[in-house]
């Protein structure tokens, strides 16, 4: 069972490239505990800035180191990043073309009872929208550090949210095809594609597991981008499958299912698609499994869904 | 050479009544603008850009060039006629200003040479500079980074995170600048929103401040001197006093010109009353 969360995983990957690369710098606003950067701030001080409780300093200051040439890291909590900051990332980063890697950590439901001043269910449909953002919810700590190697020259803006929390593994090793903007295929299936983002990737993969003993052979696709979105995987599961399912920790507006509906209903091979989020409503407080479960999310909860789907 | 002298103050003046001139002429041929808000701006402009400023016209990228963040973005026609003046761009791309499909936007942007950030958004650009001014002692350069403000522009809150940053961080390479004209769209800044006691409130902040006649080039000439000659662990923040509307007799002081638009006579006048000015410098 894997212990180690993901924002470890990107800190650890981003620490050891550093090392080597001094013009990688970490910003953070009093989050260094909860990205996980004491270790970066301790042993690299000369490239870690810390601007205090103030996102909006962080993002804006990040902006001006990547435009002198800094390969620039802004990280704290997903649910402050993408609200109190927005306008900075929209201009400083996005219209501004400073390609600022922004790692939310602890976001969805992570933060679970905290409430919904600490979830980030709209950060997916917010970021979308802006020109030139990239967006990216890798599934578990081997992608994760696959991403942090492709990130440090990417030569865009990125958004990159992870979880809070410890996650299953969804691959065995880092040895993994991974690149951005690429869904992978993680099982085919005729019946139905079911699509998963973050930490529900996993869910889904355990739920078409599940199916196949029920007689529903599902393909799994796990999108870790949503932008550049993979439409040719999208139409492609439209095509070759009957029906597609979406889950995603985040809202239904916007998100994921938006997504995959926008390519689907804008093609030729129209097909029934069932999107499962948080619906619209602050979230209920628990845990974030138990939230997960909640709402569906979950392994049986997907299998569930996929079951009256296929009846439908 | 002391950039005092009477010969680069009178050249400055000069191309401060041109870029007047220019940007009346193109705000009037867009039929929009912020136009009292560049006139206040620009003598700090001509300064910064035409004598100040290490930047070269011809390769705007160089490595080490300084680095100029127009957080009162919307004064932009006269940035972009302070950019032709300087020679970063043509002054025949000033014609599409305001035309469908221009890279002359009404806000900065970085498609244009010299302009090293968008901006529009107010309580930007100072986070922004700081980011810069950061990277330059990261890297042991020794360039400067230099942010325009205007005063109604300090309601920002974002502007505050980054003055404490600039001082915790100890940016002695970074030079703020407040277009303190004293207006903003609905009226007197103290009616709107009280800003003073302005020196003090930065002094608090740990900055080195400085207040002098923004309308005065001699005096922009010699802020800047100080402040690059008196490196003491502090960011800078000249507080330049300036008159909103500034060279157009009807239009100083007076709020509605933030955004007003000249008509054919007022233009006329405007221009005249340059030209005037002009033939006396002769």
């Amino acid at each position: 069972m894997n212990t180690i969360p993901c924002r470890k995983s990107f800190t650890d990957t981003l620490l050891a490239l550093a090392k080597k690369d001094k013009n990688i710098v970490a910003v953070t606003s009093d989050a260094r505990g909860s990205v996980t950067l004491d270790a970066f701030a301790n042993e690299l001080p000369e490239q870690f800035v810390e601007v205090g409780i103030a996102e909006q300093d962080a993002v804006g200051i990040a902006a001006g180191l990547a435009s002198c040439g800094k390969k620039t890291f802004v990280c704290g909590p997903a649910c402050f990043y993408v609200a109190r900051s927005l306008e900075q990332v929209k201009v400083d980063l996005a219209y501004s073309k400073n390609p600022v890697k922004v790692l939310g950590v602890s976001g969805g439901v992570s933060y679970g009872a905290l409430g919904s001043t600490h979830h980030s269910l709209h950060d997916i449909a917010a970021l979308r929208t802006f020109p030139g953002m990239h967006i990216v919810l890798p599934c578990d700590i081997f992608q994760t550090k696959k991403l942090v190697e492709q990130l440090v020259d990417y030569p865009h803006p990125v958004y990159v949210r992870v979880g809070r929390n410890a996650v299953p593994n969804v691959y065995e090793s880092e040895n993994i095809d991974f690149k951005i903007g690429k869904a992978n295929l993680l099982a085919d299936g005729k019946d139905l594609t079911i699509i998963g983002t973050g930490e529900t990737t996993y869910h889904c993969l355990q739920a078409a597991k599940m199916l196949k003993e029920k007689g529903i052979s599902a393909r799994v696709l796990d999108m870790h981008t949503l932008k550049p979105f993979d439409v040719e995987a999208v139409l492609k599961a439209a095509a070759e499958t009957k029906k597609i399912l979406t889950v995603e920790e985040h809202s239904i507006f916007g998100g994921l299912g938006a997504a995959v509906a926008e390519v689907v209903v804008q093609s030729k091979n129209i097909v029934p698609i069932k999107i499962v989020g948080i619906p619209d409503e602050n979230a209920v407080h628990g845990t974030a499994l138990e939230i997960f479960k909640h709402y569906g999310l979950d392994t049986e909860g997907i299998v569930a869904a996929a079951e009256k789907f296929c009846k439908e | 050479m002391d950039s005092t002298s009477p010969n680069i103050v009178q050249n400055l003046t000069r191309k401060a009544e041109h870029i007047r001139r220019r940007s009346l002429e193109i705000i009037c041929s867009a039929k929009g603008g912020h136009t009292g808000g560049g006139l206040s701006s620009t003598d700090i402009l001509t300064t910064l850009y035409l004598h100040v400023l290490n930047v070269d016209p011809k390769n705007p990228q160089m490595e080490n060039r300084d680095r100029f963040v127009m957080s009162k973005g919307h004064c932009v026609e006269a940035l972009y006629c302070a950019l032709a003046e300087a020679g970063f761009i043509p002054d025949s791309l000033l014609e599409e200003y305001g035309k469908f499909g221009t890279t002359l936007a009404g806000h900065p942007t970085k498609k244009v040479a010299g302009v090293e950030i968008n901006s529009g958004a107010l309580g930007h650009g100072l986070p922004v500079g700081v980011g810069m001014a950061m990277a330059a002692k990261m890297d042991k350069k020794d360039y400067l980074t230099y942010v325009l403000m205007g005063d109604g522009e300090q309601g920002e809150g974002s502007i505050y995170e980054a003055a404490m940053a600039a001082s915790h961080y100890k940016l002695d390479n970074l030079i703020a600048i407040i277009d303190r004209n004293g207006l903003q769209i609905s009226g007197s800044t103290e009616n709107v929103m009280s800003l003073e006691p302005m020196q003090q409130r930065w002094e608090a902040f740990g900055w080195n401040v400085l207040e002098v006649d923004g309308n005065s080039i001699p005096e922009l000439l010699k802020a800047f001197d100080f402040f690059k000659k008196n490196k003491n662990g502090k960011p800078h923040l000249l507080i330049a006093k300036t008159v909103k509307g500034k060279g157009v007799s009807y239009m100083e002081n007076v709020a509605k010109w933030h955004h007003g638009v000249p008509n054919a006579e007022q233009l006329t006048q405007a221009k005249s009353e340059i030209e005037q000015r002009l033939e006396t410098m002769k």
